[in-house]
């Protein structure tokens, strides 16, 4: 019953990240994201990572990618043609980036070794929390600056402009 | 393992019962109740009181011709309604909307009727899938390729980003209280003190205000809004298709009054009633039925009180008013659980 879950998602994950980066209209292309993060979210479930498929679904599904949708609604994003040319060096490195992945997933795959399954915590909504705030406390600190960096950043260019 | 599964369907069946009654049920009290407000008579012909007028608006919805535009994108048209609500109906299962205390059915204790009984992030999930709502309504609007449909996308997901971060936050504010993310502790957690409206008031105004803009219902239903935008993001739907989004709309409704009474107005408890077993089920059922009841009408009466507000105002409201609101309740709310008050 899992296996099938688990199979379904991940072939749906991989077929709809493909068409993201393949297909020509933005849209599709955002909502193709939208079925990755979901399969990925529903796998992280099988794992019994609850809470981080909700964070999945709820961040990048809900939030995030209606932005996108927004945005490329709103200044109504052409399909593009067919650029490929005008790209040499792009075209390259994606080509060689997926040759490395394909290759490096592959040896991971023959090399790999089964992890026994943690054990089972509490509630793990309960443990990341903890573990944010103690154990990765500087971490955790360092990531909400990054972001409040970011968040003066938009609002400044935005600010210029007037 | 046999027993459960049925048990599981068996709560399934009743939910997915009780929410599609719930939508010709309130399609009549909402044209009864808007007929009382403006003090004129409303549907009255079909049936005693017209009760049976629902049932006559369905089958001619069934009947109408289906019509799908020249220039749409015949894909995501067809689904956008289908995500509507399919992402309504399935929200609900984190929900307990019934104490099943010392009732066993096939051997399977119930506990609380809820259908994910054993999710632990029930909250969360819950802003999960009803964050996924607003795709429905934008690729109904962008589908339709038609100028009013895409604003009325637009204007939705613009709003639904700007009032999920204060309803959150509201949320935010009980899970802190609660120390859970479930829905079922949440409800056990308000038994024994004052419900949660008491000492997170603000919250739950945050929410109330934020339930209306995540449902699409007046005074922010501006991605209907039919004096603008002709009826916005299903102005080209018809048929069944159109139905799809009203079920959806009266679903969402039925969520969001769920919601509320779970998490500030003690779910289906009632202070100083302590019942198990078959009657403690009946009696849990019947009061949260009525706590639902309360806010279904709520929905109903603010629609026909209040004009619409206009988008600036909105995205002012949403920002610089709930947003504020609901930060100083959590901060509230932090402060007395870290202090132990008791009410909190």
């Amino acid at each position: 019953m899992v296996m099938a879950v688990f199979v379904v998602a991940a072939v749906l994950a991989v077929v709809s990240a493909l068409a993201a980066v393949s297909h020509r209209d933005p849209v599709v292309n955002v909502l193709s994201l939208v079925v990755t993060f979901f399969c990925v979210a529903v796998c992280f479930a099988l794992l019994g990572a609850h809470f981080l498929a909700a964070a999945q679904v709820l961040i990048y599904a809900g939030a995030i990618l209606v932005l996108f949708l927004f945005v490329i609604m709103l200044l109504g994003a052409p399909q593009t043609a067919n650029d490929e040319a005008r790209r040499p060096v792009q075209r390259t490195a994606g080509l060689a980036l997926a040759a490395i992945v394909v290759v490096g997933g592959a040896l991971l795959a023959l090399t790999m070794q089964a992890v026994p399954p943690a054990a089972p915590v509490g509630s793990n909504a309960h443990a990341i929390g903890t573990a944010m705030l103690t154990t990765h406390a500087f971490s955790f600190e360092l990531v909400s600056v990054l972001l409040l960096a970011a968040m003066v950043g938009a609002l400044v260019l935005v600010r210029r402009k007037q | 393992m046999a027993a459960e599964l049925i048990v599981v369907a068996g709560k399934l069946l009743v939910l997915a019962t009780l929410l599609l009654t719930a939508v010709p049920v309130m399609v009549w009290v909402e044209r009864r109740g808007a007929a009382f407000i403006q003090d004129r008579l409303g549907p009255n012909r079909v049936g005693p009181w017209g009760i049976i007028q629902p049932i006559a608006d369905s089958v001619k919805l069934l009947f109408k011709e289906d019509v799908t535009p020249a220039g749409a994108n015949r894909w995501l048209y067809f689904l956008a309604p289908m995500i509507s609500v399919f992402v309504a109906m399935l929200t609900f299962i984190v929900v307990p909307f019934g104490d099943g205390k010392g009732v066993t059915i096939l051997g399977v204790p119930l506990g609380s009727l809820m259908v994910a009984s054993e999710l632990e992030v029930g909250v969360l999930y819950l802003l999960a899938i009803s964050s996924l709502g607003v795709y429905g309504i934008v690729l109904a609007g962008w589908s339709s390729s038609n100028k009013y449909s895409l604003l009325g996308g637009l204007r939705s997901s613009a709003q639904l980003i700007s009032y999920e971060l204060a309803m959150g936050l509201a949320v935010l504010g009980v899970i802190l209280a609660t120390g859970s993310l479930r829905l079922d502790e949440v409800v056990a957690a308000q038994s024994g003190k004052p419900w949660n409206v008491v000492p997170q008031f603000l919250g739950f105004l945050v929410f109330v205000v934020a339930m209306f803009a995540e449902t699409n219902r007046l005074p922010f239903d501006l991605a209907e809004a039919e004096t603008e935008l002709v009826a916005g993001y299903h102005v080209e739907y018809s048929s069944m298709k159109f139905a799809a989004f009203m079920m959806s709309e009266y679903i969402n409704m039925v969520t969001a009054s769920a919601l509320v009474v779970t998490l500030f107005l003690g779910g289906w408890t009632l202070p100083g009633v302590h019942l198990e077993g078959w009657l403690g089920l009946a009696v849990s059922l019947a009061v949260f039925l009525a706590k639902v009841s309360v806010f279904m009408w709520l929905f109903v009466w603010v629609r026909w009180s209040l004009p619409r507000f206009r988008y600036d105002q909105l995205m002012r409201l949403g920002w610089k008013g709930l947003l504020p609101i609901a930060t100083v309740n959590l901060v509230l709310v932090a402060v007395g659980v870290a202090l132990g008050w008791k009410w909190i």
